[in-house]
C-alpha cells in the first residue's frame, strides 16, 4: 500500500515538474469567495457549462453515425432512431440537453441581471455572456437544421425570408446562408460546419474567457440594499469582503454547483428516456405540401411574434428589433455600471425582467396552440354537433354542407372543433343579423377572405340560413332594429283605422 | 527563463482582484532592443502580408454562392400546356435545375399552375409571401391557405388575409413547342424580385403583375 502511494506521488511529481499546473489550479480552487455567494442562486453558470460538455460528448457520439449529406441525413437519423442500439437515447439526450442548455443560459442571465452582477468591474464578463447567449441560440438553431426534416427545411425557409428583407444585400445574404439558390445539400453541409466546428469553437473560447474573468474578478458578492458599487472603492471593498468573510471556493460553494449540475444531467437523462428524441418528422421534400412546420422550443416565441405583426410592420420589425435587443443587452452594464445591486432597490430592473419573462411565456404558450393558423383538415375531419342539425330544414342542412365544404371550418370552430383564426360561430346568430352575415361572407373584411366570387347566391343563402340557426336556445337571433320597426309599423298602421 | 523550482505558493492567493497599476509595479521596465524590435515588426509585417494574400482566395471561396439570380435559373418544362385544364389550379413538381448529387429530395420543387385560358397561365411558387411556408390550395373555396401564420390568398394569388404584405410569388413562363416552361432555379423570396413579374406572352407587356395585384374581392 505504502509502495503504491509512493509510486503515485513520484508519477505526480514527475508530471507536475513538467506541467506546472498545481499553482494555477490551487489558485482557482482555493480562492476565497464571499460567504453569502456560496448560494443555490449561483449554480446556473456551472450548470450551463456542464450541459455544454454534455452536448459536446453526445454530439461527437452522434457524429459517429450521422451523415451530413442532404441526401442521407434524414435516413441516418432514422437509422439512429430505429436500428443503432440506443441511438434514439443519444439523440434524445442531445435534444433535451439542448433545450435545457438554452433554458439554463437564460435563467443564468436573468439571475445575473437581477443580482446586479454585471456592474463594475464585471461589465466585460456580461458582454461576453451576451455573445455566449447568441452562440447558444445559434447552435440550437443550426442543430434544428441538422435534423434535416420538414420542420428543418421550412424553418430554414423562414430564415431565408427574414434575411431576404435586408435592403440591397438580401439576395446575397440568402445565397450565403444557403450555399446556393435553394435549400439543398450545400445548405446542410454549411450548417453542419457551423454547428460542429465554428459555433462550438467560438463557444469554448468565449466560455474560457468568461470563466477566466469570473476567477480573476471574483464571484459577485450577495447584493445588499444600500451597499453601492463605486468604481473608486469597489475593488478594495470586494477584496476585504472576500478575505474577512470569505470561504474557499472548493468545497464551500462548489459542492452546490456539483449537486445542481448532477441533478440537471439526471433530469435531462430522465426526459430523454421517458419523452424520447425529437423527430425527425417527414422527409425534407419541399414538394410535400401536407406539412405544418413549427420551430423548436427556443424559437417558438419568435414564431408567435411574427404572426401578430401587422403587414406594414413586418420588415422594419424583423430587421430592427433583433439589433435593438442585442444592443440593449450589451448596453446594460455600461448604462448602469455603478450603484445599487440589490433588487430591493431596483424596481425598473425587476419590472423589466418580469415583463420580458411574462411576454416570453405568453408568446411561447400561444405558439404551441397557434390560434392564428387555419386547421388545414378541419373542413373534412371535424364533425358538426348533431344538435345543430336535428331539426334543420333542407336549406339549413345544405348550408351546413357548404360551411364544411368551403373550408369555413378551417378558421371558425363550432362545438369547440375547428380553426381559431376567426371567431367561434356557435352563437354567431346572436351577434350578427342575416344581412350582416351575407355582407361579411360576400365581401370578407378584417382577416376574412371575400367569398363573393366563390359562392353562388343560392349557396350564400343556404350558408347564412345555417348560420342563422346558431344561437343558444333561450337567446333569439339578432335582428336589425330598423327593419323590425319598418316591419311592425305598417302592421300597426293597418289595425288603427 | 523561470526557475523550475519556483514554488507556486509565492503567487498571492487568487481571490484578490488586482488592478493594472498594481501589476505594473511588479514588472520590469520595457526592454527596448531596437534591432530585435525591428525584426519583430518585420515578422509581424511578413505574417500580415501572407495573411492578406491568403485571405483573398479564402474570401472568394466563401463568397462562391453569391451569384446573380439569373445564373442560377433556367427554363424548366412542366409538361404539355394542353395537359392543364382551363380554369383550374394544379400542383406540379419539378427537379431544381441547379443541383448537386447529394441534394436528395430537396431538389424537388413544387408550384401551382393556374390555367386561365388556352395560352394564359399563372405559375405560383408554393412559398407563402410572408415567411415562405408551403401554401395549400383548396379548390372548393378557391383559396390558398398557409399553415404557419394563417396567410390566405385568392385564386389569382392576391392576398386575401393574414400577415403577408403581398400576393403569391409567380414564375415567368413561356410556351415552347407546346410545353409549359417556367424560369426557375431559385427559392422565391422577397429579395429576388425578378420572380414577381410575369412577362410571359408577347403583347402582354404592361399587364398587371400577378403577384402584386390588389385584392379583387
Amino acid at each position: 500500500m505504502q509502495g503504491i502511494k509512493q509510486a503515485a506521488k513520484r508519477v505526480y511529481d514527475w508530471l507536475e515538474l513538467r506541467l506546472q499546473v498545481e499553482g494555477p489550479v490551487k489558485d482557482a480552487v482555493l480562492h476565497k469567495v464571499p460567504r453569502n455567494t456560496a448560494s443555490w442562486w449561483y449554480v446556473f453558470g456551472s450548470a450551463a457549462f456542464t450541459l455544454l460538455m454534455l452536448q459536446i460528448v453526445t454530439g461527437i457520439l452522434l457524429a459517429l453515425v450521422y451523415v451530413p449529406s442532404g441526401a442521407e441525413a434524414w435516413n441516418s437519423l432514422n437509422i439512429l432512431n430505429h436500428q443503432v442500439p440506443l441511438g434514439w437515447f443519444l439523440r434524445a439526450v442531445h435534444a433535451w440537453g439542448s433545450n435545457f442548455m438554452v433554458a439554463v443560459v437564460f435563467i443564468h442571465m436573468a439571475q445575473v441581471f437581477l443580482f446586479g452582477a454585471y456592474k463594475f468591474p464585471r461589465e466585460l464578463t456580461w458582454t461576453v455572456g451576451v455573445f455566449l447567449l447568441l452562440m447558444t441560440l445559434g447552435i440550437a438553431f443550426t442543430g434544428q437544421v441538422l435534423r434535416f426534416d420538414q420542420d428543418a427545411y421550412w424553418g430554414l425557409g423562414i430564415g431565408v425570408f427574414i434575411l431576404s428583407r435586408v435592403p440591397l444585400l438580401g439576395g446575397s445574404l440568402v445565397h450565403l446562408l444557403l450555399g446556393g439558390p435553394t435549400i439543398a445539400g450545400a445548405t446542410l453541409s454549411r450548417f453542419f460546419a457551423l454547428h460542429v466546428f465554428v459555433i462550438p469553437g467560438t463557444l469554448l473560447f468565449l466560455v474560457a474567457m468568461h470563466v477566466w474573468m469570473v476567477l480573476k474578478l471574483g464571484i459577485n458578492e450577495w447584493p445588499m440594499p444600500g451597499r453601492l458599487v463605486r468604481k473608486e472603492t469597489y475593488i478594495e471593498e470586494y477584496n476585504k469582503l472576500a478575505h474577512e468573510d470569505g470561504i474557499p471556493f472548493v468545497p464551500g460553494a462548489f459542492w452546490k454547483d456539483l449537486i445542481f449540475s448532477g441533478a440537471v444531467l439526471a433530469v435531462v437523462g430522465v426526459c430523454a428516456a421517458v419523452l424520447g428524441p425529437f423527430g425527425p418528422s417527414g422527409q425534407p421534400d419541399p414538394s410535400i405540401t401536407q406539412t405544418v412546420p413549427k420551430p423548436d422550443f427556443p424559437f417558438l416565441w419568435i414564431y408567435a411574434v411574427l404572426s401578430y405583426l401587422p403587414p406594414s410592420m413586418e420588415t422594419p420589425f424583423i430587421l430592427i428589433a433583433p439589433i435593438l435587443m442585442i444592443a440593449g443587452l450589451l448596453a446594460v452594464p455600461f448604462v448602469a455600471s455603478e450603484g445599487e445591486k440589490s433588487w430591493h432597490r431596483r424596481p425598473v430592473a425587476v419590472l423589466a425582467l418580469s415583463m420580458v419573462a411574462v411576454s416570453w411565456a405568453v408568446f411561447t404558450h400561444l405558439a404551441t396552440s397557434t390560434p392564428w393558423s387555419p386547421h388545414m383538415s378541419a373542413w373534412s375531419g371535424d364533425t358538426l354537433p348533431v344538435k345543430y342539425l336535428q331539426e334543420a330544414t333542407p336549406l339549413v342542412r345544405q348550408g351546413a354542407v357548404i360551411f364544411q365544404a368551403k373550408q369555413c371550418r378551417n378558421c371558425h370552430s363550432i362545438g369547440g372543433l375547428g380553426g381559431e383564426r376567426g371567431p367561434a360561430l356557435d352563437a354567431v346568430a346572436t351577434r350578427m343579423t342575416m344581412d350582416q352575415m351575407r355582407y361579411k361572407v360576400v365581401t370578407g373584411g378584417g382577416n376574412m377572405p371575400a367569398y363573393g366570387k366563390n359562392l353562388s347566391p343560392p349557396e350564400i343563402e343556404a350558408l347564412v340560413s345555417f348560420l342563422e340557426t346558431l344561437h343558444p336556445e333561450k337567446e333569439p337571433p339578432a335582428v336589425d332594429a330598423s327593419q323590425q320597426a319598418a316591419a311592425s309599423a305598417p302592421a300597426g298602421g293597418s289595425s288603427t283605422p | 527563463m523561470s526557475d523550475v523550482n519556483d514554488s507556486p505558493k509565492k503567487q498571492s492567493t487568487g481571490s484578490d482582484i488586482r488592478t493594472a497599476s498594481e501589476q505594473a509595479s511588479n514588472r520590469e521596465g520595457p526592454v527596448v532592443v531596437s534591432r530585435r524590435w525591428m525584426l519583430l515588426k518585420a515578422g509581424v509585417a511578413l505574417n500580415g502580408l501572407v495573411g492578406l494574400a491568403l485571405a483573398v482566395p479564402i474570401v472568394r471561396y466563401l463568397l462562391a454562392p453569391v451569384r446573380k439570380d439569373a445564373s442560377y435559373k433556367s427554363w424548366i418544362s412542366l409538361g404539355a400546356a394542353d395537359s392543364f385544364p382551363v380554369g383550374e389550379t394544379r400542383l406540379v413538381s419539378f427537379k431544381n435545375p441547379w443541383t448537386q448529387p447529394w441534394d436528395g429530395e430537396t431538389d424537388n420543387v413544387a408550384a401551382y399552375v393556374r390555367k386561365e385560358s388556352a395560352t394564359q397561365f399563372t405559375v405560383f411558387a408554393i412559398n407563402c409571401a410572408h415567411l415562405g411556408c408551403p401554401v395549400r390550395w383548396f379548390p372548393q373555396s378557391q383559396l390558398f391557405m398557409c399553415p404557419c401564420h394563417g396567410g390566405v390568398y385568392y385564386a389569382d394569388g392576391s392576398r386575401a388575409s393574414g400577415p403577408p404584405e403581398r400576393g403569391l410569388f409567380t414564375y415567368d413562363y413561356k410556351i415552347a413547342g407546346g410545353q409549359l416552361q417556367i424560369d426557375a432555379g431559385q427559392m422565391p423570396s422577397l429579395s429576388n424580385t425578378a420572380k414577381m413579374v410575369n412577362i410571359s406572352t408577347p403583347g402582354q407587356n404592361g399587364a398587371a403583375k400577378n403577384g402584386d395585384c390588389p385584392c379583387r374581392g
